[in-house]
């Protein structure tokens, strides 16, 4: 006898694919691009530009680009004394090919670029397993990039010891200066703006004025103007017969301008600690220096980790500027071989500033990335 | 007994703690802070001088009033020439910075807020596009962008003599973009007259619009209206003169544009590099600013029955300004520092200007002096004006 008399089904159906608009990649473009008829508009609108544009970068980038050549004769057309047919466009990147070395090292002999290359690769080797959180050895590491590297790189880079030539700064020049200059700018810039922006909250009076004077006069007026002072006063303010090195003045400018940035964005930081953890400390017992130092920094720094990282992209791109004052870094010497007669024509200006324009991106996208990185790392999940 | 025991170890440890005191501590420390920073400024001032005589240079401002004898290829409103004082350079100068400052921070906030909006769309295409522009121009040098301009794409446009023609009667060569300039005819005051009265007109509208909303509710086409009264009153004042505006064409001759007006490719390149670079910045913050107005605001928004638009406009964005303004500030200061950046491609702007002076005369403090007080000023001014702004839109709490 048959008793399967259920009312309610025990099979199932098999389950049904959804309808073709509802999965994949149209229901992703449904919803990404043509939600609206105002979405499909500019859907078509943005295809349109895309499809205008792209084609003839691309083209000028790669297709039509010159890779390598002997002389400026590649890079331009017959009428403009050259071998490419009329009406060509395309990057020059045989002018970048030709005088890389140059706009890597600037004049720094040649014979002597072994010196930078080494000082390149400690630079990466101590670099990276810092910034690695898993990496071991924290301590001993920072302690050797901040204190020791610095000292081996300048004995390497200068010279004039152990029997190694000396190569002024006025020989210096390239990506050599941008590195340099960023990496001196940026070690110092950090404790001298934590200094200051402590000072600014300090509650002797006399320290907080100086340190609000400093900071307003210096974020009030452009870098250039600090650079023209460095170059131009500090000899005068100097006893007669002492002399700065050029390269060093343009440092002080540099560290000087970013330090009063940093100390406004470590000000952000101590004024987001609530109050309850300095009184805590107070009642710990803990000194002025030791609150600081273990309880109200370490957090404040932490929240203000983006900003800090913004300055030093700021300072890093900053230090272009460093060519008003006829300094030769990345952008002054790529743009100082413009003028170059070998490699003068109409594609080289362009060609050698998107190179710097990608050399410079590289470094301070990888910051900015790598800021985003560590704050989520850090995020211990005490923001409300 | 208690009370006597207790005094005297009080009074002890007083006397023993005068070096621990953190007032007396703080005291000392500022004094000698005081002392070292007194020492130095006398250190420096005495090695200025004693350098100054060295090199035979008297101090103070009055070589102001000498003969410059350089020119200045850009000087739209002063008449100078290489006879004027170095006075009038410097504020040939102040007058070019803040006209480049003023046009970039209006282009920079306009494509900002398009660029910045732009990375909230629900379009996945704008939204990336929007993100490729922001990366790019905040991760390199504006010195860069400005070089890329001037040297990668104005320079190598064409010559006078095959410039190119755009709509509209412009024309775009290497010496620039020339562009027809208007010339006012007999009667031209009324159209004047006519834009002022229809501002005063749209302001008064405004106001009535307003009184009349919160008393009845109802709603009245404000921004139309303002429209029609600030284009309209002028055109109609054109009309009853007789149209007595005429333009003055730039017109093609063998070797250069003659007539017209011009912009140079120095002031344009520096206008757009400075224009581009600040407005990845205005749009990171503008998108910061709406991201961060809660979520909460534009659902109680729509279920009062607001639709999209009204929700962005009345609810979303007055929240969003308040966030907005003081980065934005800065950044529009940012701007005016920047332009700075002239003096590379040779723009007369006042550091380019100062500059030279600075090179001829030897009076580099003075003109240190001068370009601090410039900047300052700006800086000073515009956060006033900012902060008023912002005074403005601030929350009113009851």
């Amino acid at each position: 006898m048959d008793n399967n008399l259920s009312y309610v089904r025990t099979e199932m159906l098999q389950e049904q694919t959804p309808p073709l608009g509802e999965r994949g990649i149209i229901r992703w473009m449904r919803i990404n691009l043509f939600a609206t008829p105002m979405d499909t508009a500019l859907t078509v609108f943005a295809l349109l530009v895309i499809a205008w544009f792209l084609p003839g970068i691309i083209n000028w980038l790669f297709v039509n680009a010159v890779w390598s050549g002997p002389d400026r004769s590649v890079c331009s057309t017959v009428a403009q004394g050259g071998i490419q047919p009329e009406g060509w466009s395309g990057a020059c990147w045989a002018y970048v090919n030709a005088n890389f070395s140059q706009f890597m090292y600037g004049p720094y002999p040649i014979d002597q670029h072994w010196r930078v290359n080494i000082v390149a690769i400690l630079f990466v080797l101590l670099l990276v397993p810092l910034l690695i959180p898993k990496a071991p050895y924290k301590v001993a590491n920072a302690i050797v990039f901040f204190f020791i590297f610095p000292i081996v790189a300048f004995f390497l880079l200068v010279g004039g010891w152990f029997g190694l030539p000396y190569v002024e700064t006025a020989n210096w020049g390239g990506l050599l200066v941008t590195l340099t200059l960023s990496f001196v700018g940026i070690s110092v810039s950090l404790p001298l703006g934590i200094a200051l922006a402590l000072g600014r909250r300090s509650k002797m009076p006399v320290i907080k004025m100086l340190c609000v004077i400093f900071i307003e006069t210096i974020r009030g007026i452009p870098l250039i103007t600090v650079l023209f002072m460095a170059s131009y006063m500090l000899p005068l303010f100097l006893p007669p017969g002492v002399s700065f090195d050029k390269y060093l003045r343009a440092l002080i400018g540099v560290a000087l301008f970013a330090s009063a940035y940093m100390a406004e964005v470590v000000r952000g930081g101590l004024q987001a600690i609530p109050k309850g953890q300095y009184e805590g400390a107070d009642s710990l017992g803990l000194s002025y220096w030791q609150k600081t130092g273990l309880i109200i920094l370490p957090q404040a720094l932490k929240l203000v980790i983006p900003g800090i990282v913004n300055t030093f992209i700021g300072l890093f791109k900053d230090t272009s500027l460093v060519t008003v004052i006829s300094m030769f870094d990345l952008l002054g010497t790529v743009k100082q071989h413009f003028a170059d007669a070998n490699w003068a024509s109409p594609q080289t200006p362009i060609s050698g500033l998107i190179f710097a324009g990608f050399v410079f991106w590289i470094f301070c996208f990888g910051m900015s990335r790598y800021s985003i990185f560590m704050e989520k790392r850090l995020d211990k999940g005490h923001k409300r | 007994m208690a009370s006597q025991d207790i005094t005297p170890v009080g009074r002890s440890s007083a006397k023993a703690s005068l070096l621990y005191d953190p007032k007396v501590r703080g005291l000392v420390f500022q004094v000698l802070t005081v002392v070292v920073i007194a020492g130095l400024i006398y250190w420096i001032i005495n090695n200025t001088i004693t350098n100054l005589q060295r090199a035979n240079l008297a101090s103070g401002f009055g070589f102001l009033d000498g003969r410059s004898g350089f020119d200045i290829s850009s000087s739209p409103y002063l008449a100078y020439s290489s006879d004027s004082t170095y006075i009038k350079a410097l504020w040939v100068g102040i007058l070019n910075t803040i006209t480049v400052a003023f046009v970039g921070i209006i282009t920079a906030t306009i494509i900002g807020f398009v660029i910045g909006i732009g990375r909230l769309s629900h379009n996945w295409l704008i939204r990336k596009i929007c993100t490729v522009y922001v990366e790019i121009f905040r991760n390199i040098p504006p010195l860069l962008v400005i070089f890329f301009w001037y040297l990668g794409v104005l320079s190598v446009l064409p010559q006078a003599r095959q410039s190119i023609h755009l709509p509209f009667n412009t024309y775009l060569n290497n010496r620039g973009f020339f562009f027809p300039s208007p010339v006012f005819g007999e009667g031209a005051w009324l159209a004047g007259v006519g834009l002022i009265v229809g501002i005063v007109g749209a302001l008064l509208v405004k106001r009535w619009a307003r009184k009349r909303q919160m008393v009845t509710g109802q709603q009245f086409p404000v921004g139309l209206t303002a429209l029609a009264l600030i284009v309209g009153l002028p055109l109609l004042a054109l009309l009853i003169k007789g149209f007595p505006l005429s333009f003055d064409y730039p017109v093609l001759g063998s070797f250069n544009l003659k007539g017209g007006a011009q912009i140079g490719p120095e002031f344009m390149s520096l206008y757009l590099a400075l224009s581009f670079y600040t407005a990845s910045f205005i749009a990171e913050i503008v998108r910061a600013g709406i991201r961060g107005v809660g979520k909460g605001q534009s659902e109680a928004s729509h279920a009062l029955g607001l639709r999209a638009g009204p929700t962005t406009r009345l609810v979303i964005v007055p929240q969003a300004m308040r966030i907005i303004i003081p980065p934005l500030t800065s950044q529009y200061l940012n701007l005016t520092k920047n332009s700075s950046l002239a003096v590379a491609i040779g723009y007369p702007d006042l550091v380019a200007v100062g500059g030279t002076i600075l090179n001829q005369t030897g009076h580099s403090i003075e003109v240190v002096a001068i370009w601090m007080v410039v900047y300052l000023g700006i800086s000073v001014l515009t956060s006033i004006f900012m902060n008023w702004f912002n005074a403005r839109v601030a929350l009113v709490e009851r």
